[in-house]
């Protein structure tokens, strides 16, 4: 299919400043197995086309499923008159924006091809791991689910640029749900936070088979357990909650797109401003965050963005400093700043925006045990439930699934609905402690939500524990 | 489009073998959507896309795919033949091989009482050309920011037991703010099906009047509990977190249901509240993916207690019970709140010393058991004393049990209602829509 779109693309020889093509074909496949029954498997191939045009300092898109000669001439011719029909009123000369013509071709590394296993067998992996999960009456739901992704993305200018890009993503995830009278609480491992670029090989890698014993005990301990107490203290942070602290409070803000304006009607704006970048105190000097394309099975690794920028690793936070935004080429014109390649789009029917990508706490040099032992009154929390944050990500109020008391250096009881709430702007300056890298994991949610038209794109985090002193802390009712 | 799809379907169903029923679902749209901000067009484009969902049922089993269609047809040895026809048959095969590795499902369950249904809007659309430059020119020397999406929506279903439906809608959504500074703005939405130029002047200037309001000092109001207004926009976002596993069947039965607590301890909403998916009034498709047609109205809490879930198929054979309509992820596509007895000229007066609040941001449930509720103040909210608004607020966090807000806490809903369409566009542009009253609630928890 992709050699008939370059053929038909060659044909087209459109007469406009800049015209690219981007073809997204994508499979995706999700097994979930609920309560022991398997629940419809839900396959899916998506294929299609968007053609991007610049001409006379406007800039048009064109998105379609019609993959003939005629579908693309349509499409281009579409994309060519948005252009020009809105040049005079673009909100930036987009004949000024750099675009390279780049070539090349990625691959993600895959050791146990998904597709070399028999469905029967796919579904088993399920099957088996929620076998495992119903240990008592009072777990009334439970789940097991594998979320297999494929993608090939073909770029292509009509100067002669041409890259291919081939992605396997894998979610696992469990979950399973306890309830006694009125009151439910949930344990889940994987599923919103747990995407990785690969093949079954990360089933190994993230202990899939150790989990479902593990929160199937958990969520029988929360059930007896009492809500979170209120109160000020040290937190400490799963890297399963580090994830969305990090997404929502330091990688939303920081996109350039959002800092320009452009996501106000929707997303929102940030409190940072273009004039912060390079010198704010973003966080303590523990704070080292990097926007990293090269750990390979991260969720958003990639040679190239969807303009054809080639990625690297850029620090955007070094010793708490802010350095720089997350903006690809044309923010980056507009904004006059340096950003990272990260302009990027959901599918073929959405056109690339600036999105976090992979966006990782780098490691310390703390152990677990170093970490709590430093705490004299604080609550570690696991694992994401809730999370909610201004239109500028500033103020911040995200739940836990899993809580456990800290006093004196020593972990104590159990507690449920753990809650907490903040400030970005100060929050970070209180992180008081990071984990090492051994302590390191690769996490990243399929979920992240933006745009207008909406997207919705895998973004990767990866972090360590860290602890965060002084915290406003409370449970639930 | 309808006749594509209905084509593509007609030769589909004459490849089903034997005790086989198919499924197909069609979903189409030809959208313009134009980006704007700083009230110069920030990306312009149009999107063009088909997906078909294909289900193969024989007996309890099912296999199922989705695939993107290229649209249009062609001639084929004299006779008019669908384009997707040769990779729709492929797929067809594929799911019949896979029918043999799959095992029996036995919550499916399908529709088998044909019911064909038709609903084929007017396409009254403007030249999208006139829409952006009545927009910039509406934004000349002020700061608008927002996206417009027009053109037309398709929904169809068939199956091989002779049941049709079909849905086209040919509609716009204009959905803008005026920002004054910082994060200080007025929300807008024009949606419809007739776009009148003289109706969208009048909309920008409703709008440009909030925001002169909006240029005095902001209020920075301490953490406590207020009286406040919420709009019908910013209830409507409340009261639907609900459709996060509130009113599903599974969810009640499995014990994750936020309104769990009005089954199990007899929990009660203020008399006054009574909510319903009202589909006869909503604007979206009345069938859904397994052929079942959507009752007129489904009441989900009537005069303050739990009345009925919503049922999908799925739910409906695992439960033993009927289902009435609802789609896999069991939440309403047209919720409808029962007026009250406030009239809006009075809300001011009502609200005397409190909180104005227009719009709500990135709600979730922080207690779920609790219903309890966390989200921000968004956009234009104000400070009210005696009656008059004082001035704009900056930010603030909420976190409320929808048991208080809705129940002991709620002073009145407001007579007059608003019908709220749907702007959302992940994957496509979306068709639910919300019909609301305001409402004035008393002590109500700001925390941050």
């Amino acid at each position: 299919m992709s050699e008939m779109v370059e053929q038909h693309f060659a044909a087209l020889k459109p007469a406009v400043d800049f015209c690219s093509l981007r073809l997204v074909s994508r499979q995706d496949e999700a097994i979930e197995v609920r309560q022991d029954i398997l629940q419809p498997v839900e396959t899916a191939h998506d294929t299609g086309v968007m053609i991007t045009v610049v001409d006379g300092g406007g800039l048009g898109y064109a998105a379609t499923s019609d993959l003939s000669l005629s579908g693309l001439g349509n499409a281009l011719e579409r994309a060519t008159g948005w252009a020009r029909r809105t040049a005079a009123t673009a909100v930036v000369d987009h004949g000024k924006v750099a675009r390279p013509s780049p070539v090349g071709e990625y691959a993600c590394d895959i050791e146990q091809a998904w597709q070399e296993r028999p469905l029967g067998e796919r579904i088993d992996l399920a099957r088996g791991e929620c076998g495992r999960l119903k240990t008592d009456d009072r777990i009334v739901d439970w789940s097991a689910s594998l979320w297999w992704i494929a993608e090939e993305h073909l770029y292509l200018t009509a100067d002669g640029g041409r890259t291919q890009q081939r992605f396997e993503y894998l979610i696992p995830g469990l979950s399973v749900t306890a309830n006694e009278g009125g009151e439910t609480v949930c344990r889940r491992f994987g599923g919103f936070d747990l995407g990785r670029q690969g093949g079954l090989e990360i089933l190994d890698d993230v202990r899939f088979y150790d989990h479902a014993p593990v929160i199937a005990d958990e969520v029988l301990r929360l059930l007896a357990a009492p809500n979170c107490p209120t109160g000020t203290m040290d937190l400490l942070l799963d890297p399963d909650q580090m994830y969305l602290q990090i997404h929502e409070s330091i990688g939303h803000p920081l996109e350039l797109d959002r800092i320009l304006g452009d996501e106000r009607n929707y997303a929102g704006t940030s409190f940072v401003t273009l004039d912060m970048l390079g010198s704010y105190r973003y966080g303590s000097e523990l704070l080292n965050i990097t926007f990293d394309p090269t750990i390979t099975d991260e969720f958003a690794t990639y040679a190239w963005d969807d303009d054809g920028v080639a990625a690297d690793k850029q620090y955007i936070i070094r010793d708490g400093i802010l350095e720089r935004g997350l903006g690809g080429t044309t923010s980056q014109m507009r904004a006059d700043q340096p950003g990272v390649a990260n302009s990027r789009a959901c599918s073929w029917n959405r056109p690339p925006i600036d999105r976090m990508a992979n966006l990782n706490l780098e490691p310390g040099t703390s152990s677990l045990q170093e970490l709590i032992g430093a705490v004299e009154n604080g609550i570690y929390m696991k694992r994401n439930l809730s999370w909610s944050i201004d239109d500028s990500r500033n103020k911040f109020q995200f739940g836990c699934e899993h809580g456990q008391m800290i006093r004196d250096g020593e972990l104590a009881e159990v507690v449920k609905k753990p809650n907490y709430n903040g400030i970005s702007a100060t929050f970070w300056r209180s992180l008081k402690g990071v984990g090492s890298a051994d302590l390191f994991e690769v996490l990243g949610t399929p979920f992240c939500g933006k745009g207008e038209p909406n997207q919705v794109i895998r973004v990767g985090h990866a972090s360590p524990p860290a602890l965060f002193a002084d915290v406003d802390v409370f449970g639930g009712e | 489009m309808k006749s594509d799809f209905q084509l593509l379907a007609d030769e589909l169903m004459t490849q089903v073998q034997g005790q086989e029923v198919l499924l197909l679902n069609f979903n189409g749209e030809e959208t313009d959507f134009v980006r704007f901000n700083h009230s110069r067009v920030r990306q312009p484009g149009h999107v063009h896309q088909r997906y078909l969902s294909m289900e193969l049922i024989d007996g309890e089993r099912h296999a199922a795919a989705n695939l993107t269609l290229g649209g249009g047809r062609h001639c084929v040895n004299g006779q008019d033949q669908s384009q997707d026809h040769p990779q729709a048959t492929d797929v067809l095969k594929l799911l019949r091989e896979r029918l043999v590795e799959l095992p029996e499902d036995p919550h499916l369950l399908y529709s088998v009482a044909p019911l064909s249904t038709e609903i084929e809007g007017e396409d009254g659309l403007p030249a999208v050309e006139d829409v952006v430059d009545q927009v910039v020119a509406a934004g000349e020397g002020r700061d608008l920011v927002g996206i417009h999406a027009q053109g037309g929506i398709y929904r169809g279903f068939a199956n091989s037991l002779g049941q049709r439906n079909w849905s086209a809608t040919h509609s716009f959504n204009l959905d803008w703010s005026f920002y004054h500074q910082a994060d200080k703005a007025v929300k807008c939405g024009y949606a419809g099906v007739d776009w009148q130029a003289d109706e969208f002047r009048t909309h920008v200037d409703r709008a440009l009047e909030q925001l002169t309001v909006l240029e005095g000092e902001p209020k920075t109001i301490s953490a406590g509990r207020y009286r406040v207004y919420l709009s019908p926009v910013a209830l409507a976002d409340y009261v639907g977190v609900l459709n996060w596993g509130g009113f599903g069947l599974k969810s009640h039965r499995t014990k994750q249901s936020s309104l769990l607590r009005m089954v199990t301890d007899g929990v009660r909403l203020h008399d006054s509240v009574t909510l319903r998916d009202n589909t006869a009034e909503g604007v979206a498709p009345n069938f859904q993916s397994e052929g079942f047609v959507k009752p007129d109205s489904v009441t989900l809490i009537d005069a303050g207690a739990h009345a009925d879930c919503l049922v999908s198929p799925r739910s409906a054979r695992e439960y033993g019970v009927e289902p009435n309509g609802a789609g896999a992820g069991e939440g309403a596509s047209c919720l409808d709140l029962a007026a009250g007895d406030v009239p809006m000229a009075e809300v001011l007066a009502h609200l005397d010393t409190g909180v104005w609040i227009n719009n709500v941001h990135y709600l979730n449930y922080s207690d779920r058991p609790a219903c309890r509720i966390t989200g921000m103040t968004r956009f234009a909210c104000f400070w009210v004393e005696g009656g008059q608004i004082v001035a704009p607020i900056n930010v603030m966090r909420f976190d409320e049990s929808l048991y208080r807000v809705l129940g002991e806490n709620l002073i009145g809903l407001t007579c007059e209602r608003q019908m709220i369409l749907d702007s959302g566009t992940y994957g496509g542009r979306g068709s639910t829509s919300a019909r609301f009253p305001g409402a004035l609630v008393e002590d109500f928890n700001f925390n941050l």
